[in-house]
């Protein structure tokens, strides 16, 4: 892709490779991230996306690819990059013995901001995100989802087009969550490129207007939410069934298995025809299934599936 | 993105802010060298005979040891910010190793600044009387002042070295060590042979000897030359560790 193209993209990726000794992290990533648009890197512990995250903000070099982000090398031109990024990282970054004010003035002055335009900018910041009564106070008495505002409004300080969520949500609360999503929905309003990583895949699929699915330093799939789940079949018939023994007769063809309550998943399209079928087929004497119920496969199933972590 | 000294001098606001925050850090870094002073003065002082009052003999090295405490702090902070999140979100706004460390070590500086301060008002409280001139007196301030940038430095790179805060810790202790075998607090004529080479040849005796010299209007010869050298040497190879170090800390 020429540099015209990647221009137009907030994030471009080819080929990123890195190695931490003989450990393999990232094995090829392309990404392709068109401006203004919410990238959900999606994997489990381990599968490479704080290694992506931390190269395309310039904070690592990878070993082979290239990583461009509003059409600057990351490699060749940090500078521009980081005028232009923000990260915000899977652990608070505030110092727990400032003020949510000196935070801000200070990552304003940082950001070349005069005095009086960074405490602006720091009004402004604890405005939008409610920390207005806590300003004085030092960040050790904030609870989590407040420290998690601040580190937010920290990064936003220098109006960045790009920013990086390396995990926003692990640890806060479901309201602060909630509050989170909203602010990046608010945040791509603005024509902001969002990249965030998530092991939630609700967080994704909520969020998102592109999934990449990472397992093992490589991309597993990537595509819509939608796209992703219907690749997985689309639908999944629970079965709740009358015995252990059927239900172990039956374990082998499930996707989905909730022992505890006997209970398994097998896909199917969804259609009423293709139910009854299967209902014939797996019981046919009318007696193994207790209860059943079709549900739309999540994104759960699609991460299960992909990354063969279901077995 | 910002002009370094903007940058350096921002992040020294920002530790002064911490440490004046952590009210029991601050005080056991200003009362711990008063009272070691106290304790050679009024406890060891009767049975050491340094020719002079024991007070006048001992102080200069008071203030180094004291430098050494408010240094070992430094240490632990860039540990500190080592181990969190706060060194990726300063380099992703384009701020190098170099002003990090440099905010640091000017907040140490500062900080170091007043504690020595503070030794000099209790000194002179117990009798302690600096003969010194308005040169010497200058002369005395800047030595001290070129003596804590460099092992505020040494602090810093130490601190990068360590894996955590608690190590980081642990490795300012030779530092604080380091004022006893000089003649900090007794002549070195009184240490055994083997120790002198050493005691008469480490850094800190220069220093010990001209800041003594210039408070007492005594003459200094070449000891003041002697320890300017040994400062810009150390913060010159501090300053070039902690840039190699925070080059591989942060790859």
């Amino acid at each position: 892709m020429t540099t015209h193209a990647s221009a137009a993209l907030g994030i471009h990726a080819t080929g990123l490779t890195k190695s931490y000794g003989d450990v393999r992290v990232l094995d090829g990533i392309d990404l392709a991230v068109p401006r203004g648009s919410v990238l959900a890197l999606l994997g489990p512990n381990g599968a490479g996306k704080t290694t992506t995250v931390r190269i395309l903000t310039t904070l690592t070099a990878p070993d082979a690819g290239t990583a461009r982000v509003v059409g600057h090398d990351t490699a060749t031109a940090p500078a521009r990059v980081r005028e232009r990024i923000s990260l915000t990282g899977q652990f608070a970054a505030v110092d727990e013995l400032q003020t949510g004010a000196e935070t801000l003035r200070m990552m304003g002055r940082l950001c070349g901001l005069s005095p009086r335009a960074a405490r602006a900018r720091a009004d402004e910041l604890l405005t939008r995100f409610g920390l207005t009564d806590a300003a004085a106070r030092t960040a050790k008495t904030y609870s989590g989802g407040m420290r998690r505002r601040l580190d937010l409004a920290a990064s936003l300080v220098s109006r960045p087009e790009v920013i990086f969520l390396d995990e926003p949500t692990t640890g806060l609360d479901p309201r602060s969550r909630q509050d989170l999503w909203e602010l990046v929905r608010e945040l791509r309003a603005d024509g902001t490129t969002v990249l965030l990583t998530t092991q939630y895949l609700e967080e994704a699929d909520r969020l998102a207007d592109r999934v990449v699915v990472l397992a093992d330093g490589r991309i597993a799939a990537e595509g819509t939410p939608g796209e992703l789940k219907a690749r997985v079949a689309g639908h999944r018939l629970d079965l709740t069934l009358t015995t252990q023994a059927a239900y172990e007769a039956l374990a082998p063809r499930a996707v989905h298995l909730a022992p505890d309550d006997l209970t398994l998943g097998v896909t199917t399209d969804g259609s009423a025809a293709h139910v009854r079928a299967l209902l014939d087929e797996l019981d046919p004497d009318r007696t193994a299934v207790d209860r059943f119920a079709v549900r739309t496969a999540t994104l759960d199933d699609v991460f299960l599936t992909l990354t063969g972590a279901d077995r | 993105m910002t002009a370094m000294p903007v940058s350096a001098l921002t992040l020294a606001g920002r530790s002064l802010r911490i440490s004046s925050r952590q009210p029991d850090a601050l005080i056991t870094a200003l009362m711990l060298p008063v009272m070691l002073m106290l304790i050679f003065v009024y406890f060891f002082g009767g049975a050491i005979d340094t020719g002079t009052e024991y007070v006048t003999y001992v102080v200069p090295g008071a203030m180094l040891l004291c430098a050494g405490f408010g240094a070992a702090s430094t240490a632990v902070s860039v540990a500190d910010d080592m181990r969190s999140g706060v060194i990726d979100r300063f380099r992703t706004l384009d701020i190098g190793g170099i002003p990090i460390l440099a905010g640091h070590v000017t907040a140490s500086v500062l900080r170091n600044l007043l504690s020595t301060t503070l030794v000099l008002a209790v000194a002179i409280a117990i009798g302690f009387r600096p003969q010194a001139g308005p040169a010497a007196f200058l002369a005395a301030v800047g030595l001290l002042l070129a003596y804590i940038t460099a092992i505020s430095w040494l602090a810093a790179a130490l601190g990068l070295l360590a894996q955590t805060p608690e190590a980081a810790g642990g490795f300012t202790f030779l530092m604080m060590f380091l004022p006893y075998p000089s003649s900090a607090f007794v002549p070195i004529e009184t240490m055994p042979g083997w120790l002198h080479a050493f005691a008469e040849h480490q850094p800190l005796t220069p220093v010990i000897e001209s800041l003594r010299a210039l408070l007492l209007a005594q003459p200094a010869g070449s000891a003041p030359w002697t320890a300017l050298a040994w400062c810009a040497g150390i913060t010159a190879a501090a300053v070039a560790l902690a840039a190699v170090l925070f080059r591989s800390r942060t790859r």
